[in-house]
């Protein structure tokens, strides 16, 4: 294959001065760009999570009022969802990656990939706006007619800053779907893809499909509010239900947004530091477009509780059950790609292993929530709070940071600290454990979610809740550091540092602007790590 | 030893049991796929970590019986848990044709009681002990939900509908009740406790209220608001008669049958266009505004009472 040993420039200094990073079209730029607002974003929500879990440690409400509570569970909720979950890993390392790992040299819409940033950026200004001038204290779910009637908030900047950032995640889904059918190296057929694409490509379907309905719902919210139209406030002859089923038909699905991609890295960790061919590579492919087609049907089990007809809550709970079996299936051929592999340790798999363990419990407790009579008491408690943070947290946060750690020598060129970043990797693991296990306790206990005091009963494992998150707020901090002293004093990485398989090691670290000198060619299958013939099981 | 760091809530209803159980066996399944994930991964990572840089495992591509295994056999369990969970949740929803009624309005931040008997609580209500307890309730604001660990279940209280529920407490007892659907400001504060009594101490509680009962509030109420003058006994009136509508299908203008349910009497009085019954002209002015959740509760009591003849026992019957 083509080595595409040293170019004249790479994309870091082909150019500098800021014209050259805001005007740029290169997808890698645009990473950056992306890189440094989520991570700005990240730590804008991680704030608000530090002074709800100072709040909790005692039952009675005796830092903040009412009012700030409400509104920082609610900005901690908008932001981390909307502004860091959904773009956090499509949006860097898809679009660093994407078109690397499929031999491209850009997206197929660099324009529009530029577009969609300024996009994200916008909303998020708004949002910051919203925050700023007041704040917003409907929950992040924006549930009517609190949020069109009675919410004295800025909930209308605050949707306008969701229903901007969905276009730009709509322009990433349509630019990742273009690319990834029309721009792939010759003989890089379907099924040679790495799994990181199939993932992006599925959630990339979920970004189109599913945005447009939250753009319309945020829509109807803004003109009830300001207009006074009935749609969802009964006393105007709405139907505030009907809001629920617009929303999470949409929210559910983005759940999908958020997992699929992190499934995605978690694969490419799993082969390259197991030097493995991921074991039954079709069905983890079929499996993500499984989970998004699924994930359209399964919106309901948020409303079991509403009093929805019973027989329609008994459709979605077994549409529930069948969309965890794709993720399970995931999870299994993870496990046994590691079977007589060639294991080491790597700060990216040690973040591999935690995303597999972490995510099962997470996709097991759904299970809690996908039935309906179970539902009915953890619903709306500590339990499901639980639930999602091991699922976002414990799945999403530790697949992004993994795939930032593996594959930051080809961003910036530098080494990062092995050492540091392994323990930083352990203190993420045993804070985030001894932040959420406890909820999910105190859900069953009977705690309710979004409670500003409580009562003494439920002290003992708040606190603990908040010691955990002090000790993952550190964890947090260590990469953060260490990526940006590695940047001036990294040793210089090389073009393939992990031996790892792969277009995007075929060319140097960082890749010069067009990605790769000559075209590349591909003539095998994803992760043929292997030097001899195939063992057949 | 767990008594200062308790696992479960106290059980006190008859499903909180049947709660607890899938709840064990789902601790038990997600314990044993936990354990196993990460047994697994732990011993492969041992057993088969890096040895030297120039290690070159061989390739296995797949097998359509793992594969088919470890989707068959979580496909079962989950069908499993789906049929229990859901079996429990019909009865969760399905209140005993003996239950005994009791009228509930959510506002922020506030739950409002109104026994039958017309005997009024706020944030605290009083049930007997070992007998079915119903609970009809209504939002004057935005969507509540009615949670009571101890009993294991919760409902949401949605404006704009009527939402029932029910619970029968195993044993005398003061349980929390919140309210578990963000409703503004003093969310945390919307909250309160089911006071759970013996038979007999419930009938002396209740008779220390004063005032009308709730069919009898409604009574007067549908006097005072002049529904009565085109409601009347015959079908001589301008408006359907009342006795021995509720529970019936009724035919719509629009060609289409419905129940009237508590629900479609609300509707019917706030909104009386939107399903006008067949063979009636659209004259009635909504009352929207002009009746509280409070009134509205007391009046469709007064219109579901009119369905019985005097005699109690007949009463029974007919409700079913």
């Amino acid at each position: 294959m083509t080595t595409n040993s040293s170019p004249k420039f790479n994309y870091l200094d082909v150019a500098y001065g800021v014209k050259s990073w805001l005007l740029t079209k290169d997808h890698k730029r645009i990473a950056i760009l992306y890189l440094i607002s989520v991570t700005f974003f990240f730590a804008v929500g991680g704030v608000f999570a530090s002074l709800i879990r100072l709040e909790l440690i005692t039952p009675e409400g005796d830092i903040f009022q009412s009012e700030n509570y409400n509104k920082m569970f609610t900005m901690h909720g908008v932001i981390m969802v909307f502004l860091f979950m959904i773009p956090a890993i499509p949006a860097v390392l898809g679009n660093f990656l994407v078109p690397l790992m499929i031999g491209a040299r850009d997206l197929a819409m660099p324009r529009i990939n530029l577009l969609s940033w300024y996009l994200y950026i916008i909303g998020g200004l708004f949002t910051i706006y919203a925050m700023v001038s007041g704040g917003v204290d409907t929950g992040w779910t924006f549930y009517t007619p609190y949020s069109t009637t009675y919410s004295n908030t800025h909930v209308i900047a605050t949707g306008l800053g969701a229903f901007i950032v969905g276009f730009s995640s709509i322009l990433t889904g349509l630019n990742f779907i273009v690319t990834i059918h029309k721009m792939r190296a010759p003989g890089l057929t379907w099924f040679r893809l790495p799994l990181f694409i199939w993932a992006h490509y599925a959630a990339s379907i979920i970004m189109i499909l599913g945005t447009p309905v939250i753009a319309i719902t945020i829509v109807l919210l803004a003109v009830e509010r300001a207009f006074h139209l009935g749609i969802f406030n009964p006393a105007l002859g709405g139907d505030p239900l009907l809001f629920q089923h617009l929303f999470w038909f949409y929210s559910h699905p983005a759940v999908y947004i958020m997992i699929l991609p992190a499934m995605g890295v978690v694969s490419e960790l799993v082969a390259c530091f197991s030097r493995k061919r991921i074991f039954g590579y079709s069905f983890v492919a079929y499996s993500s477009l499984a989970i998004a087609a699924l994930g359209f049907f399964v919106w309901a089990h948020h409303m079991f509780t509403t009093g929805i007809s019973a027989y329609a809550a008994l459709i979605f709970s077994v549409l529930s059950f069948l969309v965890a079996i794709p993720s399970a299936i995931k999870v299994f051929n993870w496990t046994a790609t590691l079977y007589k592999g060639s294991i080491s340790y790597d700060t990216p798999m040690l973040y591999a292993f935690g995303f597999i363990g972490l995510f099962t419990i997470g996709g097991l407790t759904g299970l809690f929530l996908a039935s309906m009579g179970l539902d009915l008491h953890v619903h709306d408690t500590y339990f499901i709070v639980a639930h999602f943070h091991y699922v976002m947290v414990g799945g999403t946060i530790m697949a992004y940071l993994g795939g930032l750690h593996y594959w930051w020598p080809k961003i910036s060129g530098k080494q990062y600290p092995e050492g540091w970043a392994r323990f930083s990797a352990l203190v993420i693991f045993i804070g985030f454990n001894l932040t959420f296990f406890p909820q999910f306790l105190l859900g069953y206990l009977g705690m309710p979610r979004r409670y500003h005091f409580y009562p003494e009963e439920f002290q003992v494992l708040n606190v603990m809740s908040t010691a955990g998150a002090s000790i993952l707020g550190i964890g947090y901090l260590i990469p953060l550091i260490y990526f940006a002293w590695s940047m001036r004093y990294g040793k210089a990485a090389d073009a393939n540092p992990w031996a790892a398989k792969g277009l995007e090691w075929e060319t140097s670290s960082p890749p010069p602007t067009e990605n790769f000198l000559e075209q590349p060619v591909v003539k095998e299958e994803a992760y043929a790590y292997a030097k001899e013939e195939p063992e057949v099981v | 030893m767990f008594e200062n760091f308790p696992l479960f809530p106290e059980s006190a209803s008859t499903l909180s049991g049947r709660v607890d159980a899938l709840y064990i066996f789902l601790v038990a399944v997600s314990l044993f796929f936990s354990l196993l994930i990460a047994g697994l991964i732990i011993y492969f990572a041992i057993k088969y970590r890096r040895r030297s840089a120039q290690d070159s495992p061989k390739e296995i591509h797949g097998s359509l019986a793992l594969e088919l295994t470890w989707s068959i056999i979580p496909l079962g369990i989950a069908m499993v848990i789906f049929v229990w969970g859901a079996s429990i949740y019909f009865s969760m929803r399905r209140p005993p044709e003996s239950a005994m009624d009791v009228y509930v309005v959510g506002k922020q931040w506030m739950w409002k009681f109104q026994h039958t008997s017309g005997r009024r609580e706020i944030n605290e209500l009083h049930i007997p002990v070992g007998r079915p307890v119903k609970l009809t309730m209504a939002s004057e604001d935005v969507i509540h939900s009615f949670f009571v660990p101890a009993f294991r279940v919760k409902q949401d209280v949605v404006p704009g509908y009527y939402r029932t529920m029910w619970f029968q407490a195993t044993k005398p007892g003061k349980y929390k009740l919140f309210c578990a659907e963000y409703c503004g400001t003093k969310h945390a504060g919307m909250t309160g406790q089911i006071v759970v009594v013996e038979p007999g101490e419930f009938q002396t509680w209740l008779s220390g209220g004063s005032g009308l009962s709730v069919v009898a509030s409604g009574e007067k109420l549908f006097q005072d608001l002049g529904c009565v003058t085109c409601h009347k006994l015959e079908p001589t009136g301008r408006g359907p008669v009342l006795h021995g509508l509720f529970g019936k299908e009724v035919q719509l203008q629009s060609g289409e049958t419905v129940v009237a349910d508590e629900n479609y009497l609300r509707e019917s009085i706030l909104n009386p266009q939107a399903k006008m019954l067949s063979g009636y002209q659209p004259i009635m002015p909504t009352y929207q505004g002009l009746i509280t959740e409070e009134g509205l509760l007391q009046i469709v009591a007064y219109i579901k009472s009119l369905n019985a003849p005097s005699s109690t026992v007949t009463q029974e019957v007919s409700l079913k």
